[in-house]
């Protein structure tokens, strides 16, 4: 008995020894990526470095065409993903909820957010730079990305929306309003929060997005002056500097931007998604 | 009762949620148009079994690129999944609340780091880190999956802590009143509840490895050889269209569309997969 009772709490020591280590070590490899970038990074980074021009393939100089390139990249998908995402969200959420074509939409949803970045890049090229002659431009890239946000802004408005209390829109009925009066006045509004927090997300999905952008923007070190020049986004610049070993201190101070740029989205988003949560109790 | 412009909003919303079945035809359409033809011309044979990736010769073969974007993924797997499992169980059962109200930002912002960003980190710390320890080149399957165990752990991790704590009380709870104690409870009783959704996640994770693109091109080597040990470099499916894709031209470019169907089929399956999973207990 006793035999049996000690192996019991041997193991159970161990299991938790075990768990505990598993969140250390996880956090730790994570932690250590970005305080290695930062403290390599930091010191790279200043003024200069965020508003001049690169020379030499952006061996010296700044980063400050790809900064440009990147805002365009986040406004043009989602001035496009961001009205179809919400609308969607709506249709789903507010007028069918069930059926065989929202079991179609919805397997076509969850589809699209598991499709690999490469599979958008090489369809955004066939469909949008040959087929649609748009070439290698802002235009392709910032389309190719409303692609692959758009699942995201529609879950995630989805979620917003569904948790609108029901009573909120039974009072604007029995007001009098129609169904469209009542998203639009008392459901939209209450679930902005969420819907923004998803929007932020998808920015960062933007910023990040690498492989997908080569393919369809490509790689123009120039600042452009329409959205149908080709364009080089922060996270291909860093991808540039470091495989075409043209500076290590350029490719640093570029990553730690970006793990900047990325707190900053992260905690805007959880500051709306806070918000979101205590005016719904209130 | 309903004004025009309702129903004109009504047909927009409409038309909006159908966007997305639009978008994965096209992508569909245009993928397969594209890769198709070569496919059909050399044989489906040519492309999964041939160990010869020569494109400008006409020899498109893609076995080395599947077993390298196949071992890759395992190692991720091998590595990420007891870890983030693990870390899944401490935060929804073990974790005080001031932990977890640090460990889960913490992992959220993680997940949002762009994949190059580990892909560098991978390059200039992880892949002269095993040159010297294990030596070879560096560039390596052992990298690749290390750097891609790394980037899977958010997913993976959040997923699997939803559905430990979605596990109802009443069989934690009555599993303690018979006398087991709280790791025998969480062997035997929480995990095995949330099994679906822990499988969920892994299959998430595992398609986010075989996806991911940049991170594993900076690190693996991206030779196109069958490899013989984990030290050895690879080549992976998305490797194989991104590095090449800028310069492919004819028949070539067709043999990276072509990459690119087996990648989504493959990921197709996956997707499947999740969607068989059965959601809750008993189901």
């Amino acid at each position: 008995m006793d035999k049996v009772r000690s192996s019991v709490y041997w193991e159970e020591k161990v299991a938790k020894v075990f768990l505990w280590a598993s969140v250390v070590i996880t956090l730790g490899a994570l932690l250590a990526v970005i305080f290695h970038i930062l403290q390599h990074g930091l010191m790279h980074v200043s003024w200069e470095f965020l508003t001049k021009e690169p020379r030499l393939m952006g061996k010296e100089g700044g980063i400050f065409p790809t900064i440009v390139s990147t805002v365009y990249l986040i406004a043009i998908s989602l001035a496009i993903a961001t009205p179809i995402g919400i609308m969607a969200a709506i249709q789903l959420t507010e007028y069918t909820q069930k059926g065989s074509l929202v079991k179609v939409i919805r397997f076509a949803t969850e589809t699209l957010a598991g499709i690999p970045s490469i599979i958008f890049g090489l369809f955004g090229f066939a469909f949008l730079v040959l087929f649609m002659g748009f070439s290698w431009s802002l235009l392709s890239g910032g389309l190719t990305l409303a692609f692959m946000v758009l699942p995201t802004i529609v879950r995630t408005s989805e979620e917003a929306i569904k948790s609108v209390p029901l009573s909120y829109r039974e009072g604007s009925m029995a007001l009098g309003a129609t169904k469209w009066q009542t998203i639009w006045k008392i459901v939209l509004p209450s679930a902005l929060p969420g819907i923004v927090t998803g929007v932020i997300l998808s920015i960062g999905r933007v910023v990040g997005e690498t492989a997908a952008v080569i393919l369809t923007a490509g790689s123009s070190l120039n600042i452009p002056a329409s959205v149908m020049d080709p364009a080089r986004s922060m996270s291909v610049h860093l991808y540039i500097l470091a495989m075409e070993g043209i500076s290590m201190e350029k490719a640093y101070a570029t990553a730690t931007v970006l793990i900047i740029l990325i707190f900053i989205i992260n905690t805007l988003a959880t500051r709306v998604m806070r918000r979101m949560s205590s005016n719904l109790i209130s | 009762m309903k004004k025009l412009h309702e129903n004109i909003i009504e047909k927009l919303l409409l038309v909006s949620a159908v966007a997305a079945i639009f978008v994965v035809a096209l992508i569909t359409y245009f993928i397969f148009a594209d890769g198709l033809p070569v496919i059909q011309k050399y044989g489906l044979a040519h492309f999964i079994t041939g160990i010869d990736w020569h494109p400008l010769e006409g020899h498109f073969g893609l076995l080395p690129m599947i077993v390298g974007s196949f071992l890759v993924t395992l190692g991720a797997l091998l590595i990420g999944v007891p870890l983030s499992v693990g870390c899944a169980i401490f935060l929804a059962e073990i974790a005080p609340k001031q932990v977890t109200g640090l460990v889960k930002p913490a992992i959220e912002l993680l997940a949002g780091i762009p994949s190059v960003v580990y892909g560098f980190y991978g390059l200039v710390i992880l892949v002269p880190f095993i040159r010297e320890v294990f030596g070879g080149r560096g560039f390596s399957i052992l990298s690749g999956s290390i750097v891609l165990a790394i980037m899977i752990l958010p997913t993976i991790v959040n997923i699997s802590e939803d559905a430990i704590r979605a596990v109802p009380k009443d069989y934690k709870e009555g599993s303690l009143a018979l006398g087991a104690t709280h790791w025998q409870t969480i062997k035997k009783v929480i995990v095995p509840s949330a099994r679906s959704g822990i499988l969920t996640a892994i299959v998430l994770g595992m398609g986010r490895a075989i996806g991911e693109t940049m991170a594993v091109i900076m690190v693996v080597g991206n030779v196109s050889v069958l490899p013989e040990s984990i030290l050895d470099p690879v080549r992976t499916l998305t490797g194989n269209i991104a590095i090449e894709m800028s310069y492919a031209a004819g028949e070539h470019s067709q043999a990276l569309f072509a990459t690119g169907i087996v990648l989504f089929v493959i990921i197709m399956i996956l997707n499947l997969l999740v969607t068989l999973v059965p959601k809750r207990v008993g189901e």
